[in-house]
């Protein structure tokens, strides 16, 4: 963005925060960008003259005297299809020494989708992980986060499911993802020969955190276009959207806001819906599929981000380290995908919700039976029997490093089920035994 | 003449006007932006400043901008042509906007104005009307829309003439009122009012003293809600609020469904637009889409229009059931809601209360429940305004002020439990921390024995406290173990299992189950507790819960079958053999 001629600098700030400057200014409107002491910012608030402006990487150094500089326009994004296979800042600036695309500029964060011109989401995306795609399928048009704790490999999953997810393109918002991270993913798209088919915008731990905020709006503007205008299905991936949500505290906090809950901002689940509802599914084909990774600290999903993310999002996967088998699970019991029903038994086997049903509960049954064991009770045979089920349920089918089709997954079910049960035990509908029981 | 202004400060949604005339509290202005208008409400006035949220994106507003008040509060147009409708929170109709992006300022009307009716005077010339009283009908879909005397009219009125039979366009006038003071009102079939206010032109509103048939076993049996009651079902994210709505939105025994899709998800408002036009009403047959009216204001639309939606929605419940209509109006999530007040609250800079939410949010959420509830109209008949909303406390935490203030309001409390539902016990209801106030009065309670069998209330105590002894058993073996526990300990806690499995649960996505009829319902309970009076022997605990699981079994297979077909019967059959192998005086 470079300056014109006729805009009026001003050099006078009249107050620094560590997030915001305010100054007196005329004929500014809301949202629209300014260049502070050659950093970008964006009108925040307006009161008679004054204006407040947020400079996303932050105010450190910033005289009073600072120039400043207003752009007129809400930030822009050039979209076109030249930004398949770049990588991109959080401003929307290629990376790696590489030109400016060419192509329309649109405001970021633009309007929402007419409910009604929405179609109801019913195509699946097969991952080969079962834990995703027996437990909790995925749909084109959904949302959806990983809970995880920072120590998970939840980038690796991530990318691998972005692979195996026959998108015609994938969008990558990294916040505040580490240069590790990056370069992992960067690496991964790489080998898989996907590059063309992928663009990143990435904010790196070692950039500034309020930079954060123009990621998703980035990714989705980008996202939009390829979906809209190129009938294309598009996959997200929003990785930490913890980080995010810190950055829209560090803002808020800054700006007087009272805070809510965990000290984020009360509006934390409007910021988010924006974000997450922009996937979709249009009557045309094209779609965006959103899958985020929010991660916890201590597990503990109470708290503010997850907690608001939870209410807004499709479902979402949670990664554990089951200790029996040593294996990163997608865990079966708070992992939900709730748009798995619009594809299951429909799309695939017919007996796939009653399956997938049976071997969780009778994987609940196990986890009774080893909280008696924790407790000194004595087991029971058939306590000892669902054990051992857990057990090759949990190598076989919730282990990430499982890459099969959903038929093999259901037969692998059946399989387990016949080993360690009787068919009253797995209490699945008569026809349904009758015909997948194996003999 | 109108009061005009200009802008002079933008924070976020809320933006401040310097007016140059009188404003009110909570009228509604147009602020212009490049040629688009974008509707806003007062909620503030110091001095020449008046505080307006706008129902839109600020972005690119400018301190100068142009402002023209309306004179009006936010109101609705209601008239023939609501139901079937799809609108967002402020009414506007979602199908008229162009694109597949919502524009800002693209206000779409909410009743189709060309549209003609097929009008049939119910007075004469010379008759006595007040607000509210009926003066003709038209067919709208199955239901005889009532075209009535305005509700803002509240003089005393003679009507000097009605048009006769015949078709006439939507805003013709079709009777012409004289008031008291012999000045002539034209009225047509639109009529407007301002949704914060209750549409109170009716006789009396009585006590709720029938139940409303949901199909869903929990709330029919256990905790039934009355017709013109109001209940809430609060729970975390994920443990079946939404689902169980769309059940109620399914199969209640209504006239007419209001959906306020509050500040909640998209795709779940796209699936009533998918499914409804072809599911039909297990009562009349007729598609669900006949009876529905949609009010979507999801979570990605603008806040402000959030908090109106639901209002927009109880205004148009109000006036349906003006018309002697049964009326649900279920709105999911009413946190949202409040959120959307609180998000208001704190860019005014109010005194905040706990969580940060507005002090006057329980007066606020009591005021808005108030308005639910059955009526005597003008003639005698009634009408009802049944309300069920969902709330979604943070942290899962029911001590939360929305839930809170929500459990002084409503009279039905349906808690989801975090873990029925990680177990998949659906729907998540815990019934025990449950309650229905209905089930204590009086008049329901003679209601339900009339009408549904002559001990059931005791039936469903009984029930109840079945389930309550089972827990208890539960808790025990779990301290002492399965071993160091009477068998008879076992024993209940199985009964109250087969209770849990059988009535409790249900299956929202299966065809048959999802929906049971009162006379079903009856029929398991009574089989049920049938069972729960027979005593078993057993040699161990092993052997008590392996035979129960079967029973629990066969009864499930119960439930799928179509009621008293062979099938059902032949379950029934090889039930009662399971039972005789144990059974003993
Ligand atoms: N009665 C039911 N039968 C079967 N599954 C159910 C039932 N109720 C809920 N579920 C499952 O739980 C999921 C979540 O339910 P639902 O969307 O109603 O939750 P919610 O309480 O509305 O959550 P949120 O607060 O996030 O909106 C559903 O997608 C479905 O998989
Ligand atoms: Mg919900």
């Amino acid at each position: 963005m470079e300056t014109k001629a006729f805009q009026r600098i001003y050099t006078q700030l009249m107050g620094i925060t560590k997030a915001t400057v305010t100054l007196k200014a005329q004929g500014i409107a809301n949202e629209e960008l300014a260049m502070v002491h050659g950093r970008l910012a964006q009108v925040v608030k307006i009161f008679g003259d004054m204006v407040t402006l947020q400079v996303f990487s932050g105010t450190e150094g910033i005289p009073t005297n600072a120039e400043v500089v207003f752009y007129g326009e809400p930030p822009k994004l050039k979209v076109g299809d030249d930004l398949a296979g770049r990588f991109f800042d959080a401003y929307g600036r290629p990376l790696f020494g590489a030109t400016e695309i060419e192509g329309e500029a649109r405001e970021i964060g633009g309007p929402s989708v007419n409910p009604l011109r929405r179609k109801q989401p019913s195509e699946l995306i097969a991952t080969g992980i079962a834990g995703i795609d027996l437990n909790n399928t995925l749909v084109t048009g959904q949302k959806i986060p990983f809970f995880a704790d920072p120590d998970q490999p939840f980038n690796q999953v991530m990318a691998m499911v972005a692979l195996r997810a026959q998108a015609d393109k994938i969008i990558l918002g990294g916040m505040g993802l580490s240069n590790d991270d990056f370069l992992f993913f960067k690496n991964v798209f790489e080998n898989a020969g996907a590059l063309d088919r992928i663009i990143s915008f990435v904010n790196t731990t070692e950039q500034p955190p309020v930079e954060r905020l123009l990621v998703p709006d980035m990714a989705l503007t980008a996202a939009e276009y390829f979906a809209v205008q190129k009938n294309e299905k598009v996959l997200v991936l929003l990785t930490d959207m913890t980080l995010y949500a810190d950055a829209l505290s560090i803002v808020s906090n800054r700006m007087d806001q009272i805070p809510s809950k965990d000290s984020m901002p009360g509006s934390l689940y409007s910021d988010l819906a924006k974000i997450y509802e922009k996937a979709v599914q249009f009557p045309e084909g094209g779609s965006i599929t959103i899958i985020a990774v929010t991660t916890l600290s201590g597990g503990d999903i109470t708290h503010a981000i997850p907690d608001n993310t939870g209410y807004i999002t499709e479902g979402q996967l949670f990664l554990r380290t089951d200790s029996d088998t040593g294996k990163v699970i997608v865990d079966p019991f708070r992992s939900l995908s709730r748009l798995k029903q619009l594809v299951i038994g429909k799309k695939t086997r017919e007996d796939h919700p009653q399956v997938m049903n049976a071997a969780v509960r009778l994987y609940a049954d196990a986890a009774n039976a080893k909280t008696k064991l924790e407790n000194g009770f004595d087991l029971t045979e058939y306590d000892e029997r669902a054990l051992k089920f857990a057990h090759d349920y949990s190598m076989k089918l919730l282990a990430i490093d499982i890459n099969i089709e959903v038929d093999t997954m259901l037969d692998t079910a059946w399989q387990l089920f016949a080993k360690y049960f009787s068919k009253t035990e797995v209490a699945i509908k008569n026809e349904l035994v009758q015909k997948y029981w194996p003999n | 003449m109108k009061t005009k202004g200009k802008v002079t400060g933008i924070i976020a949604n809320l933006v401040i006007v310097e007016v140059d005339g009188p404003v009110a509290q909570n009228e509604i202005c147009f602020i212009n932006l490049s040629g688009v208008n974008l509707k806003a409400e007062v909620i503030k006035i110091i001095g020449k400043l008046a505080y307006v949220q706008v129902f839109e994106s600020t972005r690119g507003l400018r301190v100068g901008n142009s402002v023209e008040f309306q004179g009006h509060m936010l109101e609705v147009s209601l008239g023939p042509g609501l139901l079937s409708k799809n609108f967002d929170g402020l009414q506007h109709d979602l199908a008229k906007m162009d694109g597949i992006f919502l524009q800002r300022g693209d206000y779409t009307d909410a009743l189709d104005m060309d549209s003609t009716w097929e009008f049939t005077p119910m007075v004469e010339a010379g008759k006595q009307v007040t607000a509210a009283d009926w003066l003709g009908e038209v067919p709208e879909n199955w239901v005889k829309h009532k075209i009535m005397v305005p509700f803002t009219l509240t003089d005393k009125y003679t009507v000097k003439s009605i048009v006769p039979q015949g078709t006439y366009k939507i805003t013709d006038t079709i009777a012409v009122l004289t008031n008291s003071k012999g000045e002539d009102i034209n009225v047509s079939m639109v009529q407007k009012w301002p949704v914060k206010r209750a549409i109170t032109a009716y006789r009396e509103k009585p006590r709720p003293f029938k139940i409303m048939e949901t199909g869903v076993r929990v709330i029919d049996t256990l905790n039934p809600i009355a017709e013109g009651g109001t209940g809430f079902i609060p729970g975390p994210f994920g443990c079946g609020k939404t689902v169980l709505q769309h059940a109620l939105a399914k199969q209640a025994e209504a006239d007419m469904i209001i959906v306020a899709a509050c500040g909640e998800r998209a795709n779940e408002v796209v699936e009533i637009f998918a499914e409804f036009p072809h599911l039909e009403d297990p009562r009349t047959g007729r598609k669900l889409m006949e009876r529905t009216t949609i009010i979507c204001n999801t979570s990605n639309m603008p806040v402000a229009s959030r908090e109106a939606s639901v209002y927009t929605a109880m205004t148009i419940g109000e006036y349906y059931r003006s018309m002697g209509l049964k009326v649900l109006l279920l709105a999911d999530s009413t946190s949202r809601w409040a959120q959307a007040l609180r998000e208001m609250s704190n860019r005014l800079e109010e005194l905040p209360g706990p969580d940060a939410f507005p002090m006057d949010l329980p007066a606020i959420i009591a005021n808005f429940y108030a308005r639910a509830g059955m009526v005597y109209l003008n003639n005698g008949t009634t009408g009802s305004v049944t309300f069920i909303g969902t709330v979604s406390p943070a942290g899962g935490n029911l001590k939360e002020p929305v839930t809170e203030s929500t459990k002084k309001a409503a009279r039905c409390f349906y808690a989801l439990s975090q873990q029925r539902a990680d177990s998949k016990r659906y729907p998540a209801i815990d019934s025990m921390d449950s309650y229905s106030k209905y089930l204590e009065y009086p008049e329901i309670q003679e209601y339900l024995n009339k009408n549904i069998s002559p001990n059931w209330v005791n039936l469903v105590l009984k029930s109840k406290n079945i389930v309550q002894r089972g827990k208890e058993a539960y808790e025990q073996i779990n301290i002492l173990g399965d071993d160091s526990v009477p068998l008879d300990y076992h024993d209940r806690f199985w009964k109250a299992e087969i209770i849990d499995f059988v009535i409790l649960q249900q299956d929202a996505f299966d065809k048959i189950d999802s929906n049971t009829p009162i006379k079903r319902q009856q029929y398991m309970l009574e089989k049920v507790m049938e069972i729960a009076d027979m005593n078993f022997k057993f040699d161990g605990f092993e052997q008590c819960s392996i035979y129960y699981k079967r029973i629990i079994n066969t009864l499930k297979q119960m439930n799928y079958a179509q009621f008293q077909t062979d099938e059902f019967n032949n379950y029934e059959k090889e039930l009662y053999t399971i039972l005789n192998e144990r059974r003993v005086e």
